[in-house]
Parts: structure tokens; sequence; C-alpha cells
């Protein structure tokens, strides 16, 4: 594989994807100091607020520590040179949410849906685009359809007015191959002018690999979170993408120490468990599991007696989404009624 | 006098067409108008072919017929941006109107909730709040008849192919609106709604999560007490509305998992949440049918 002088803009995930891993705990000062240390090591992009994104604060997903214009105020003013990201998922969040972050300084605007579902995000999509903002469509879940219907709904989103669309592999099943082949497809397909992304989880332990795969095949975004702190095994560890990406000669304009010491002294010290494809976030990553499900799954086997990984496998099997995170309750206390356990 | 009110339904799509095969059962209202903007539509063709008059050029195309054929009840299953309009010409002449739409312009109307009060004011305005509204108000409101409710959560999670494009264009305007009759008629003092649109195939039957957060410490009692009466309420008629798992009690928060599976009417049952819809808008028709033929309310005088 040749990235030689290939251009990748990376997008720290870890003070969004991380806040799953962290119940949505991150304090402002933690992320204040940790955005700033990634500031200064170059990475150009950085997400924040609630791990579903801007009005995910709920019981369904969790009560972040702060609100989402806690997080904004803290942070935005504190960046040199980084810009501020913030995710929009259409269903949980709505356009004033999306005017809330703009007024706040986010600069990039990533609305996510479903990939079959790219229709619901023409109004947020479209009103990002008309404030000027840098705006992204976000296809989750992106291993569960063709590269055919993929591209379907990223013309979808590229024709509401978003100007980079991202390939998503929420729940880390993809292997290299099919991220080649879906990010070439789109690369084919859409405008040249539309930029690509990918947004990779390490459960099957392929984030590396994928994303190598996707910048071969025409993407320039490439999501990854310092010491990989995001949902389920994590996100394309960043520090590790980052020596590798230094190894093949691409052109990445971060500073590989500033970014290790970030993961080494920052991010791994306030990490609840170690972030690791353990059996249940492998079987996230096998069974086609949205990420953030993880802890949600290991709760209920924790409360309820059901193995979390029977639940995972469960939930894959009907083909659950991102955000259903409600579901794993209803069926732990359905398994376990039909085990006699309650 | 036939005890049945006369109604038009406006808009032909899987709305209104469900909602036609749901009325032509009804013991109180007589479906007599189908209204829609494309004389092509397989929907009013689907209604000429069951009897019904239909209208192809809008209300506009049956407003002189509405006294005429003593049209006293509306159903409008169209969008947010003409229901205003549509609302303001029936209301004139005195046609009760039933908004199917998310445009709210009359109170939220969630039938077991406050159904009878708006009848028996005979509000000439109801809004149905939305499809994740009718399937899980009623558990809110629910726990707040017994306590105080400091917020309140929904989650519904729909098959893909029961959502339709006007849903779909305007999003927002479910969780608003979902999320204000949370409060309004659910009792949370603080309420907040979220939807999933799920593409499985086979479809997957609409689904509902309700939490709450009890102020004091729930009573467990009389919270699965008041929550099981409620859902039989509901079932009276949307039978297929069902308790799956609760309540579920942890601290201060009451968890209720809902399944409602639909008739199949005219979209198969999975799509409980177009058929919760209709069934509630019809329920509401039909309690003003029964509070006039009772004479407890007096429709609009008509010479």
């Amino acid at each position: 594989m040749d990235l030689t002088g290939k251009k990748v803009t990376l997008h720290d995930m870890s003070l969004r994807d991380g806040m799953h891993a962290k119940q949505h705990q991150i304090s402002t000062e933690q992320m204040v100091a940790i955005a700033t240390g990634l500031d200064e090591a170059g990475i150009p992009l950085i997400e924040v607020t609630h791990g579903d994104g801007l009005g995910g604060s709920s019981l369904n997903y969790g009560f972040p520590a702060h609100s989402d214009e806690e997080y904004l105020q803290a942070v935005v003013p504190k960046m040199k040179n980084a810009k501020i990201s913030a995710l929009l998922l259409p269903g949980i969040g709505t356009v004033d949410h999306l005017k809330m972050a703009n007024d706040y300084g986010v600069n990039t605007i990533r609305v996510a849906t479903h990939c079959t579902e790219a229709d619901v995000s023409e109004q947020h999509i479209g009103m990002a685009a008309k404030m000027g903002m840098d705006t992204v469509g976000f296809l989750m879940m992106a291993h569960m359809v063709t590269a055919e219907k993929l591209l379907e709904q990223a013309k979808l989103m590229e024709s509401y007015g978003a100007n980079c669309i991202y390939c998503t592999d929420s729940a880390g099943y993809m292997l290299p191959d099919e991220v080649t082949h879906k990010i070439g497809y789109l690369r084919a397909e859409l405008n040249s002018t539309t930029e690509l992304g990918f947004h990779g989880h390490h459960n099957m332990g392929m984030a590396i690999a994928n994303s190598l795969a996707a910048v071969e095949a025409g993407a320039n975004r490439i999501d990854g979170s310092v010491a990989g702190l995001g949902a389920g095994a994590g996100n394309t560890p960043l520090e590790v993408f980052v020596a590798v990406l230094d190894r093949m000669h691409a052109i990445h304009g971060t500073d590989l120490y500033k970014v290790m010491d970030v993961a080494e002294d920052l991010v791994v010290p306030l990490m609840d468990h170690p972030i690791r494809v353990d059996r249940n976030a492998l079987t996230l990553g096998y069974a086609g599991v949205y990420s953030s499900f993880l802890l949600f799954a290991q709760r209920a086997e924790a409360k309820y007696g059901v193995q979390a990984r029977d639940l995972l496998v469960e939930l894959g099997k009907r083909g659950t989404v991102g955000g259903q995170e409600d579901m794993i309750e209803d069926l732990a206390l359905t398994m376990s009624k039909e085990k006699g356990l309650i | 006098m036939s005890k049945k009110l006369k109604a038009v339904i406006i808009g032909p799509g899987n709305i209104g067409t469900d909602l036609l095969m749901k009325i032509k059962r009804s013991e109180w209202i007589e479906p007599v108008w189908m209204v829609g903007i494309d004389p092509e539509s397989s929907g009013l063709k689907r209604a000429a072919e069951m009897g019904i008059k239909v209208s192809s050029t809008g209300l506009d195309g049956m407003l002189d017929k509405v006294i005429e054929d003593d049209i006293r009840i509306a159903f409008d299953a169209t969008s947010a941006y003409v229901h205003a309009e549509n609302s303001r010409k029936l209301n004139e002449l005195g046609v009760v109107m039933i908004d199917l739409t998310p445009a709210a312009i009359g109170p939220f109307c969630i039938p077991p909730v406050n159904l009878k009060q708006h009848a028996e004011k005979l509000e000439m305005n109801v809004n149905m709040v939305t499809c994740g509204g009718q399937a899980t108000i009623p558990m809110v409101a629910a726990v707040s008849q017994v306590q105080d409710v400091e917020y309140g959560e929904i989650i519904a999670t729909v098959s893909s192919r029961s959502v339709g494009p006007g849903t779909r264009q305007n999003i927002d305007e479910f969780t608003r609106t979902t999320s204000g009759a949370v409060e309004k008629v659910g009792g949370a003092k603080k309420g907040k709604a979220i939807i999933i649109i799920n593409p499985a195939e086979p479809p997957l039957m609409m689904r509902d999560t309700i939490h709450c957060l009890t102020k004091n410490t729930p009573d467990q009692e009389r919270i699965i007490e008041s929550v099981q009466n409620m859902v039989k309420e509901v079932q009276k008629y949307v039978p297929g509305y069902k308790l799956v798992n609760g309540p579920v009690f942890d601290g201060n928060k009451v968890s209720v998992f809902m399944e409602v599976k639909g008739l199949g009417d005219f979209l198969p049952e999975y799509a409980g949440n177009l058929d919760i819809m209709t069934a509630a808008g019809l329920r509401t028709a039909e309690m003003f049918a029964e509070e006039a033929y009772n004479q407890t309310i007096t429709l609009p005088a008509r010479g």
C-alpha cells in the first residue's frame, strides 16, 4: 500500500465517542485539557459533547456531567488552531441544537443517520450548509447495506448540502476489503469536490487497517481517538494511526510525540475501564452491533443475570440500529423471564 | 335522526386510507368524502371504489357540499403547512376538525387522558399529537396521576416502512410536538422525545419505552395499578397495545416497555404507529358523536 504524499485530516473522537466509554461523565476541565493538548499536537478537528451528540442528554443514553452548551463554551474559546465539531442525530437533536452549536462557534456539524434513513437529515444538513458550516453527512452502521445503497443515501445527503460524506463503521464490523470497496465506490460516484471520511471502531481489531484502506480508496478525513477512547473497543487509536501514517509518508500535520503524550498522560488516566477488545466488545464487531450498546449490555447482565454476549448477539439478529439502547433492558427483562431468573 | 356524524377525510395517503377503513366499521361516524389533490392518486381511487365521494381538487372542491351533505367531522391527514387553512374553512362551516398533522393549532388530545374534557367543551379543533405521543403519553399520565413526575422521556422506535415522507422531511416536528405533549398532557414537568427509525426486514413492530423520574420515591403498587388500568383504556381502541415489560423501578426512575401492534387495516400489523394515530383520531370523533347524541354538547346550528 502506498500512501506517500496523501493528505489526511485527522478528527479526534475521544471527547465525543469517548463519552460513551465514560458514561458521558468527562468534566469540562478534562475536556479543555485534552482538547488543548490535541490542539497543540496539531490535530485539526476535535469533536465534543454527549456521546449521542447534541441533545443526547437523556435517561435513555445517560445524563452528561455538563450540558452541550457548557462543554462548547469551555472548549471552543481555548482552541488556537483546532476547529470544534459536533454530532447531531435527527430524532434526538433538532435544528435548534444546531443553531445553538453554530452560535457557540462550532465549525463542523456532522448530521448522523442510520445508513438507510438519510432523508431524515434534509432539514438539518440544509440548515447547517445555509449557515455556512462545514457540513458532514454521517451514514452510520454502514456495514448493513451494499455499496450501491450507501451511495444512494450519500447522494441524498450531498443533495441537501453536505460537503463531506462519512462511511461509518459504528459496529466495528467491517474488514478492510469492505472499506476499500465502499469508499472506492463513493469516491468514484460522488462529486469530486465532496470529501469522504471514515469512522472506525476497533471491535474486530481492524480500526487501523480499515482507516488505511479508507485513505487508499480516497477518504481524506479519518476519525480516531487518542488512546482509542470511544465506544466498544474504542475508535481508531489516534497516536497509533499517526505513527503508521508517519512511517507511510502520508501527510497528517500532527506531532506524533505530543499526541502520544496526550494519550498516555491525559486520556488513559481518566478511563473507567481499559478500552480493549474484550469478550463483549469483540461480540459487538462480530455480531454487527452498535458500539455504544456495550456498557448497557454489561449493566443489564449485572442486573438481570443474562449474559451481555447473548444480549448483543440477539440485538444483532434483530437488526437493531444506533440509538436503540432502550431495547437492551427490554430484551434483558424478556430473556431473564424466559430463563425463570425473575 | 341517525346517531352517526358524517365526516370528510382530507389526505388520501396511508393515514387517510387507514382511517377510512376504520371509520367504515364505526357505529358513530360515517365517512362521506375523501379529499386529495391528485386525481391519479391510488388513495382517491381506492376511496371511490369503496363508494366514497372524492374531490381531487383539494378541500375547495367540496366545500359547497359540507352543508348539503351535513358534514360534521373532518379528519386532516395532510401536513402542518396546509392544516391551518383547512381548519379555518371547515370550522367556519361548523365542522369539528380532528388534526392528525403536527400543526397543533388546537389542544393536544390523547383519548384516555383528556378527550372527554375536549368533547364536553366542544373544542372545534383538536390535535392528535404524534404516533409516538399517542403510544406513550398515556403511560406518562398513568404515572403522573399517581404522583408528581419531574421528567418524562419517551423513545419511539418505528419501522422504516411505516414512516412517510412528511414525517421524514420534518422529523423535528415529531420531537418537539411529542415532548411538548409529554408535559402538557402527560403531566411531566419536563418532557423529552426521541424517535428511532429502524429498517430491519421483516419490519419491526412499533415499540416504545417510557421513562419517568418521580419527584418522590415511587409508590410502586399504585403506579403498577395505574399503568395496567391505562393499558386497558388504550386497548379499547387499539387492541394491540401491549405492555411488554415493566413498570421497572430504579430509584426514582419508572420505566415501561410497550409494543403496539396495528389492526392491519391498510398497512400491515407492524405499523402500530399509524394504527394508533388513526384509531385515536376515530375514537376522538366518536366521543364527539356520542356527546352530541346524548345532548351533552350541541353541535353548531345549521339552517
